[in-house]
């Protein structure tokens, strides 16, 4: 925690000095395109041109436009590198030009930008990176839905996602940004003037993007992370230069929690005033000592725990003066809003010190406090009597009294002792340690006890006349009543701070425990894991016997226990009903059913009772301390948020099967009936004209009419070829039948099978010679393949060239198909191995059961190969992989040549 | 061989009445004699009385299944040549067909003349079997079994002991399909790895071949093993 004691942090510090040397990075920020980012970037290089910085434009889009090609007048403009890809020129930055050149501050627009295949960088802000490295300042400009963490938000806002995407880093390590901030009105009136520039085919998919609604949601996406990056900026420069905040910024609430029957109040007050301001909240619990603190402990640990459940942070700080304790930690936290309650009554304290609430109203200065009016409290809420500040004797245990006045009684022999070599001014320091012993020992109580006892008795045996309480010289009873201050002052002291070590040992001993239960709760995967977990914490921590009970169909059912239990008696179902039902403990020692064996309590998440836990002990008399109860209604409350985890992540799962599974089932039905029935049709039409007396074939048309219905039954055999190889994947792994086979045999029979489909083609098969032998499955692989080999004839021009080309690359065989078709979509590359995926063609739907390629990745999966799609760089088509591991080769036995 | 004066008497056997009707049609339009029957016991009677020269046999019959009855034929010492029609997913179970002694078989769905071509070289290979041919010629191949020469486009060839006696076992079954098994037992006497067959299968198409990649000699038959062509 930097900043708290004034100096700067290390951290801080360091992150700025990895600084120095580097070039400047700022970044002009849209929330959209057409804002006007490269207007802005140009405008303001063209005014630090003329401050004299040396400008050159490594890249700037003007998309044509007049305004800003004006801009680029005067500036040194790089020339671009031209990078050939996939038969067109693609231009990007030189970077070596820009490197090379060493101005000091270079224009680099659209930083998302992906870099064509071959660039030295494969994005542009890595080449920004570099540039930034060489100590070059750089311009940029940058749409918000471009940032990586922002992405998903984007997406659900505009129904579009980008795919390139720049890290957050690169914003956070920015030293300046600038937004460049335009109304949702504003746009749409450039948009529809024209003057935004558009990807011709998006246009439809883009006017969705700049609606009114979705700007104005990007817009603020903008200035809130801008708002953001500031904020982290500030941090670091607060923390450099050792200033205590708070600095106006995002909005950070911090909640006061004591045990107070208002707090769950001031807590959901709190995260409503959170929402509000769209910012990060936080339940603070001032952990001060005292008899009352112990009385509050549980209902405090529940308003931390609906924090937390509300979806705010939540910290416990050790501290004598809560108010100070409050406002430290708002001001080294950068929060700007305290929330606290109105103080609940007018002890005797609060005429000296103020109430806790005003104090820390007088310590905000630049902090908002918000003070919120307690409800009213019912009559019997509170337990304690009697003002806070004063102890009560009630805490006193016999061993106290005994260990106090032992100490008293020792501090005198040593005293009576001492009195002959020293005066007696120094034997009040013998009985003071007596005060302080006791103090450590026994608490505060105990001291004042001993304070008491010690001033009796050295008035009795050393202050003259002695053996008697009266005094004589008027000096020594100034010297008694100082000693009495001293010793009152001092064991109150010690007895705070023995409370709060005692507090803290407590605090780390269950915390310590707690963690390690959630770790391994974490850890656990099956509800199994998760409940057996549970009861054997439970057990172990608290010493009960335990039963956990969760719904199921059935109604509520004991699902586990320590030890193993597997039935309740009537009695103790009807109290785990109640207290499921009711959500509020039921049973022994509870208001309902108290007569039960058990207790039960209800798990709570923050969408309600998910379970019951069930404790019980041999012992009579109340079944758990307030500590204890406190230890386990954590323990439930991480248990149930477990179990709440694996149940969500099973519905998911089944919500996922079962959408999967209607997907396929709609699927496959629209496939049969399409694509069974396309071909039966014209089967059934040739057959049916063949035999009609009314058709007139000649012999042209009868032989038309059959090798019609001959290619369609064929064509519906592939289909259903197809249907039962998908079925063969999908009932489970593959048995294969494999050893080495000879890549070039498949070839020829999976040719030779094919030759009525690829008759219309030409094709060409290029094997490197000496290829390995390989281990495949025959029959499987060759299936693969001739689903490639047709798949390729669907989709090229007749008359056009297949090729099959293999090779050896390393450890590894290549086995390309490659068509000279219109190629794949980039988008579809990953798709076209889906079920029932097909490429929609520009000009109409192929046939086909959308099975083929999914086949074909299945089996070659199976064999240990893999498939990827592509498209072709030397012209368009498309090209098949397969990627085959070479196998020991088996040693040719060379016999005698005949 | 088709129509003459002794025609081929065909026992076509399946239980599909479509298929029945058509392979009746064609093949007596080839000139055979058609006879049919729908249960494997039937066939066995059929066989029995000598009522055949040839057999094509589905496998899936109602009473005993197909393979059962290839068994008890080749049990019984009948050497009526068996074509069997199988379906495409069941590798399997025409491998067990052609062990167990069935001749050849076709694929289901099938072109008729797959299967007259299939049924003439079962025929032929059993008239044959008295007495080999001592040369054999397919397009530019030309094998002399009598003084085992080999030449490919009018050049002799040379080949290894084992490689030969592999072309040998080929030409001798020439149009009809081997299995893997069939073919170790005869070459390599047992039970060698069918990879060293595909190793040696792709020696033989390096020298007979003219395109190795797209072999017009030495067929594969995926999952079940090879075929010589043989022109007719």
């Amino acid at each position: 925690m930097s900043g708290l004691d004034g100096r700067p942090s290390p951290d801080a510090l360091l992150a700025m000095a990895q600084r120095d040397g580097r070039g400047r990075l700022k970044v002009f920020l849209g929330a959209a395109p057409g804002v006007g980012k490269t207007y802005e970037m140009l405008l303001t290089a063209q005014a630090r041109r003329r401050d004299g910085t040396d400008v050159v434009a490594g890249v700037v889009e003007t998309h044509g436009r007049k305004e800003t090609l004006a801009l680029l007048d005067g500036l040194e403009v790089i020339t671009s590198r031209h990078i050939e890809y996939r038969g067109r020129t693609v231009d990007e930055m030189d970077l070596d030009a820009v490197l090379a050149r060493r101005p000091q501050l270079v224009l680099v627009d659209e930083l998302a930008h992906t870099n064509a295949p071959g660039s030295r960088h494969p994005k542009r802000y890595l080449d920004v990176e570099e540039l930034l490295a060489a100590g070059i300042d750089v311009y940029t400009t940058l749409n918000i839905q471009h940032v990586e963490s922002l992405n998903d938000v984007v997406a659900g806002i505009t129904r579009i996602r980008v795919r390139e995407t720049v890290p957050d880093s690169i914003i956070d390590r920015a030293d300046d940004i600038e937004v460049i901030d335009l109304t949702p009105e504003d746009l749409i009136q450039r948009l529809k003037d024209g003057k935004i520039y558009l990807p011709h085919q998006a246009e439809r998919a883009v006017k969705h993007y700049f609606s009114a609604g979705n700007l104005t949601a990007l817009r603020e996406l903008a200035l809130r992370r801008t708002a953001q990056r500031v904020d982290d900026q500030m941090v670091d420069y607060m923390r450099s230069h050792a200033i205590s905040g708070p600095w106006a910024a995002s909005e950070r609430v911090l909640v006061c929690v004591d045990g107070e029957p208002g707090s769950p109040a001031l807590v959901r007050h709190a995260r409503r005033l959170a929402d509000r301001m769209r910012g990060p909240w936080t339940a603070i619990h001032i952990e001060t000592t005292g008899r009352r603190e112990e009385a509050r402990q549980a209902s405090t640990a529940e308003a931390l725990r609906l924090a937390q459940r509300l979806g705010g942070e939540t910290v416990t700080v050790p501290g004598a003066d809560a108010a100070a304790a409050v406002v430290d930690y708002a001001r080294a936290n950068n929060y700007t809003h305290i929330v606290v309650a109105r103080s609940h009554r007018a002890h005797w304290t609060q005429l000296f010190r103020g109430s806790t609430t005003q104090r820390i109203i007088s310590r905000a200065g630049g902090i908002h406090v918000h003070v919120l009016a307690e409800e009213p409290r019912a009559g019997n809420a509170r337990t304690d009597g009697g003002s806070a500040g004063w102890p009560a004797i009630r805490g006193l245990t016999p061993g106290a009294w005994g260990g106090s006045i032992l100490a008293v009684a020792a501090a005198l022999g040593v005293a009576l002792l001492l009195h002959q070599f020293v005066g007696i001014s120094s034997v009040a320091l013998v009985f003071l340690l007596a005060v302080l012993i006791s103090a450590v020992a026994y608490g505060l109580a105990a001291s004042l006890l001993a304070c008491l006892l010690s001033v009796l008795a050295y008035n009795f045996f050393f202050l003259p006349p002695i053996y008697s309480f009266t005094i004589a010289d008027p000096e020594n009873v100034v010297t008694l009543v100082v000693f009495a201050v001293v010793a009152v002052v001092a064991s109150d002291l010690t007895a705070r701070m023995r409370a709060q070590a005692v507090a803290a040992q407590r605090r780390a001993k269950s915390t310590d425990e707690l963690y390690q239960f959630s770790r391994k709760l974490a850890g656990a995967i099956s509800l199994d894991d998760v409940l057996w977990a549970t009861v054997h914490q439970v057990a172990l921590m608290l010493k009960v016997r335990i039963v956990l009970l969760l719904p199921g169909e059935d109604g509520l059912a004991v699902q586990a226990g320590f030890p193993p239990e597997d039935l309740l008696d009537d009695a103790d179902l009807a109290a785990a009903k109640w207290a499921w039902q009711h959500n509020r403990p039921a049973g022994r020692g509870a208001d309902t059913l108290p007569g039960g064996k058990r207790l039960f309590l209800p798990m709570q998440t923050g969408r309600g009772a998910i379970g019951v836990l069930g404790i019980d002990r041999d012992e009579p008399g109340p079944l758990l301390t307030p500590d204890q109860q406190r230890l386990l209604d954590a323990l439930s409350d991480q248990s149930a948020l477990a179990i709440e985890r694996v149940n969500l992540v099973r519905d998911v799962d089944q919500a996922r099967l079962q959408a999967e599974t209607d997907r396929l089932r709609s699927a496959l039905l629209t496939s049969i009936s399409h694509d069974l029935r396309t071909p039966l049709a014209s089967i059934l039409g040739c057959a049916t004209s063949l035999i009609s007396r009314e058709a007139h074939l000649d012999e042209a048309g009868r032989e038309a009419m059959l090798r019609t219905i001959q290619e369609e039954a064929e064509r519906l055999n592939r289909f259903i070829g197809n249907l039962l190889d998908m079925t063969r994947l999908e009932s489970g792994p593959l048995t294969l039948r494999g050893g080495l086979a000879d890549l070039s045999d498949v070839i020829g029979a999976v040719l030779r099978r094919a030759g009525r489909i690829l008759s219309a083609y030409q094709v060409e098969v290029d094997l490197q010679p000496g290829l390995p032998m390989l281990n495949i499955d025959m029959v499987l692989f060759e299936q693969a393949l001739f689903n490639l080999l047709d798949n390729a004839a669907k989709y090229s021009p007749t008359g056009s060239t297949i090729r099959i080309r293999a090779r050896r690359e390393g450890e590894q065989v290549r086995l390309q198909i490659l068509d000279e078709g219109e190629g794949i979509p980039e988008a579809d590359l990953e798709r076209i191995f889906d079920k029932f995926y097909r490429v929609r063609g520009a000009d109409r739907q192929r046939a086909g059961t959308g099975l083929g390629l999914a086949i074909c990745r299945g089996f070659v999966d199976a064999m240990g190969g893999t498939i990827t799609a592509g498209n072709r760089h030397d012209r368009p088509g498309a090209v098949f992989t397969i990627t085959l591991p070479v196998p020991a080769q088996l040693p040719i036995e060379e016999e005698d040549a005949a | 061989m088709t129509a003459g004066a002794n025609p081929l008497r065909v026992l076509i056997v399946d239980d599909e009445p479509a298929i029945l009707r058509f392979l009746r049609t064609g093949l007596a339009a080839q000139g055979f004699v058609v006879s049919e029957a729908v249960t494997g016991s039937g066939v066995l009677e059929s066989v029995r009385r000598k009522a055949t020269d040839l057999i094509v046999l589905d496998l899936g019959l109602p009473d005993i299944d197909g393979l059962e009855v290839i068994r008890r034929m080749r049990e019984e010492g009948s050497a009526v040549p068996i074509v069997v029609l199988s379906s495409r997913d069941d590798e399997g179970s025409k491998v067990a067909a052609l062990d167990l002694g069935a001749d050849d078989f076709v694929t289901k769905p099938f072109g008729i003349d797959e299967l007259f071509a299939r049924i003439r070289a079962a025929h032929r290979h059993r008239l044959q079997q008295a007495g080999e041919r001592p040369v054999f010629r397919s397009g530019d191949l030309l094998v002399d079994l009598v003084r085992r020469t080999v030449t490919v486009r009018g050049v002799e060839v040379r080949f290894s002991r084992r490689e030969y006696d592999l072309l040998r076992l080929l030409v001798a079954h020439a149009g009809k399909v081997l299995t893997h098994k069939q073919i170790l037992h005869e070459v390599w006497g047992g039970d060698t790895d069918v990879q060293y067959l595909r190793i040696y299968v792709r020696a033989l198409r390096q020298k007979i071949e003219a395109d190795p990649e797209q072999p017009t000699h030495i067929l594969t038959e995926t999952g079940v093993g090879y075929r010589l062509r043989a022109t007719d």
